[in-house]
């Protein structure tokens, strides 16, 4: 119950800022909530499955240009796009998840990293069909209303939050993290490596597509910027690690760091990504548990 | 026509591809530290070389060697600042190490990157040419730079040969890539070990920077495709084999040069990309790698 507490204390905390807040901030944090989504599902796949994976936003970008391209060519409706999205990027997923069997470490990154430039190629290569570097218009959006776009991402999280975090403290979590640091020994204690691998991959790349799809939505435009460049990928990843690796809510604070901080930042002009960036490090080399593992270990003690 | 053309020039730049991939191979071989901030150590040569030789009228040579110089200084600092307080710190368990020094060097890269983006903004510089001019090669109008990247690419390769294989420092290295605890063992320091490959990989990463700045032009933006295609170049050709890595950047230099020229440039790394996929999924350890 105490894990459970503080972030539906927090979450329900979070849930009455449109009373007081502006748009701007809901608009800012709106963001931070699907990012938060993106980093948790990363960090299932690192934390717990110990697959180095450089290309969060091959799935993420999968699931936002497939409901994307249905909304805008076929006119779908939303919650079908969205669901179509998240079945793509799992099959994405199950792509990746191939390689990442049979290869380790650095091959796998280099695989992911390839996935995502590959994906890229295409959409500006096709550009006639996605829009290319510019991006895609999308005629339907969630809500024009920024609070109900506010609640939307925030029960998003929460529901995403719940989920893998339930996911991880469970039976299924700790036969992944025995896979991840030593699978020849987790096999030889009868587990299915393999299947819960491929497991870890398809959960992940779940709810980074149906995060992926949202945020256009959200967003109104599909665009490489802002889905699929690496540079998504590795701010992703920024999140997750300076959140704390291995506690899936941890990420989603980082994301929402990361996206406030880049924002507070802003009069800096183009020095705030440095200072992003120094800060990240300085986490990373200080405290390699993240802001929730320093949290967690001082309240250990 | 155009096949000597394509000849001459996938030459030129698949010899600088091979000096700036083995330094990255090398710092791997022996210390096992995959850096991705490697396109920022070559971006950061290029633009110090341009901006001296640009503001204090310096001549390109000059120019050439700070910028060379910047880059071993990096280099250092990557090591001293980045690479080490992660290898020795307590807090970070060891199957952990490499994550952290993936992510530890990729912030450290950015930071490069934005560092000079702010300074000298993020457009194009093209460093001075070492020597200007234009030659006739077999009746292809061939910059004399271009000239100049090859075979000084080929003439630091092989003094790197030279120091690997023939000299006692250069087997201490090998010793250090094959068993580095074995070589504690002998009496050997091995953080002194390291510090000199560093310094050696600013070296080929610098002269690689430099070279490229006055044969392509380099801007900030360019940071994440350098380390990119160094990565591509160096997993093809087997992790840790300098030999592979130099097959491995023929490869891809020809196979974009034949693909811009043929195609179109705009799809210039695509078959590179699937290559790679191909030879990851079928062969894992690269061309020539050992497992």
């Amino acid at each position: 119950m105490k894990t459970f507490g503080i972030p539906l204390l927090i979450a329900a905390l979070l849930a009455l800022l449109p009373l007081g807040a502006s748009g701007y901030v809901l608009g800012l944090l709106t963001l931070a909530y699907y990012f938060g989504v993106f980093a948790m599902s990363w960090d299932l796949l690192f934390g717990f499955a110990g697959e180095v994976n450089f290309g969060p936003s091959f799935l993420i970008g999968l699931g936002a240009y497939t409901a994307a391209m249905l909304n805008h060519y076929e006119s779908l409706p939303i919650w079908l796009c969205v669901i179509c999205g998240a079945l793509v990027a799992v099959v994405g997923g199950v792509l990746l998840a191939v390689p990442a069997l049979r290869l380790s470490g650095p091959y796998f990154g280099l695989v992911t990293l390839v996935a995502v430039l590959l994906l890229q190629n295409a959409i500006v290569l096709f550009a006639g069909l996605t829009g290319g570097e510019i991006g895609l218009d999308i005629p339907d959006i969630l809500s024009i209303d920024a609070n109900t776009n506010y609640w939307i991402a925030l029960a998003f999280m929460s529901a995403s939050g719940l989920i893998l975090f339930g996911l991880s403290r469970s039976s299924v979590g700790l036969i992944l993290q025995a896979s991840g640091q030593d699978a020849m020994q987790a096999a030889a204690l009868g587990f299915n490596v393999t299947k819960h691998k491929l497991a870890a991959f398809c959960v992940s790349a779940l709810f980074s597509g149906l995060a992926g799809a949202m945020l256009i939505f959200y967003m109104g435009t599909a665009s490489p910027g802002t889905v699929v460049d690496i540079g998504v990928g590795v701010q992703v990843i920024i999140a997750a690690v300076l959140g704390g690796r291995r506690t899936i809510l941890g990420a989603a604070l980082g994301a929402m760091f990361l996206i406030v901080a880049g924002e507070l930042l802003r009069p800096l002009g183009e020095l705030s990504t440095f200072v992003v960036s120094a800060v990240a490090l300085v986490v990373i080399l200080f405290f390699p548990g993240g802001f929730l593992g320093a949290a967690l270990h001082r309240g250990e003690r | 026509m155009q096949i000597l053309q394509i000849l001459i020039d996938g030459f030129a730049i698949s010899s600088l591809y091979g000096l700036g991939a083995i330094g990255f191979t090398l710092i791997f071989g022996v210390s096992g530290v995959l850096n991705l901030s490697h396109g920022a150590i070559m971006v950061t040569a290029a633009v110090i070389a341009w901006a001296v030789a640009d503001s204090f009228h310096t001549g390109p040579y000059l120019g050439a060697l700070i910028g060379v110089a910047a880059a071993v200084a990096t280099a250092f600092a990557t090591y001293l600042l980045v690479v080490r307080p992660i290898q020795t710190s307590p807090r970070i368990p060891r199957e952990e190490k490499e994550i952290f020094v993936l992510t530890g060097t990729l912030l450290w890269g950015i930071m490069l990157q934005e560092a000079i983006a702010y300074l000298f903004t993020s457009n194009p510089k093209t460093v001075l040419p070492l020597i200007p001019g234009v030659i006739q090669i077999l009746g292809v109008r061939t910059p004399l730079q271009e000239v100049l990247t090859a075979v000084l690419s080929w003439a630091v390769i092989g003094l790197l040969w030279v120091l690997v294989n023939r000299t006692r420092r250069g087997k201490v290295l090998l010793a250090a890539s094959i068993n580095p605890r074995g070589l504690t063992l002998l009496g050997f320091e091995l953080s002194e070990i390291y510090l000199f490959v560093w310094g050696l990989y600013g070296l080929l990463a610098g002269i690689a920077g430099v070279l490229l700045g006055a044969f392509l032009g380099v801007s900030s933006d360019n940071v994440g495709t350098l380390t990119a295609s160094a990565f591509s170049i160096v997993v093809l050709g087997g992790l840790g084999s300098v030999s592979g890595s130099l097959i491995g950047a023929y490869v891809v230099g020809y196979l974009e040069t034949v693909t811009a020229y043929v195609v179109s440039p705009s799809i210039r790394t695509i078959p590179v990309l699937l290559l790679l996929v191909l030879v990851v999924y079928l062969r894992p350890q690269g061309l020539l790698g050992r497992r």
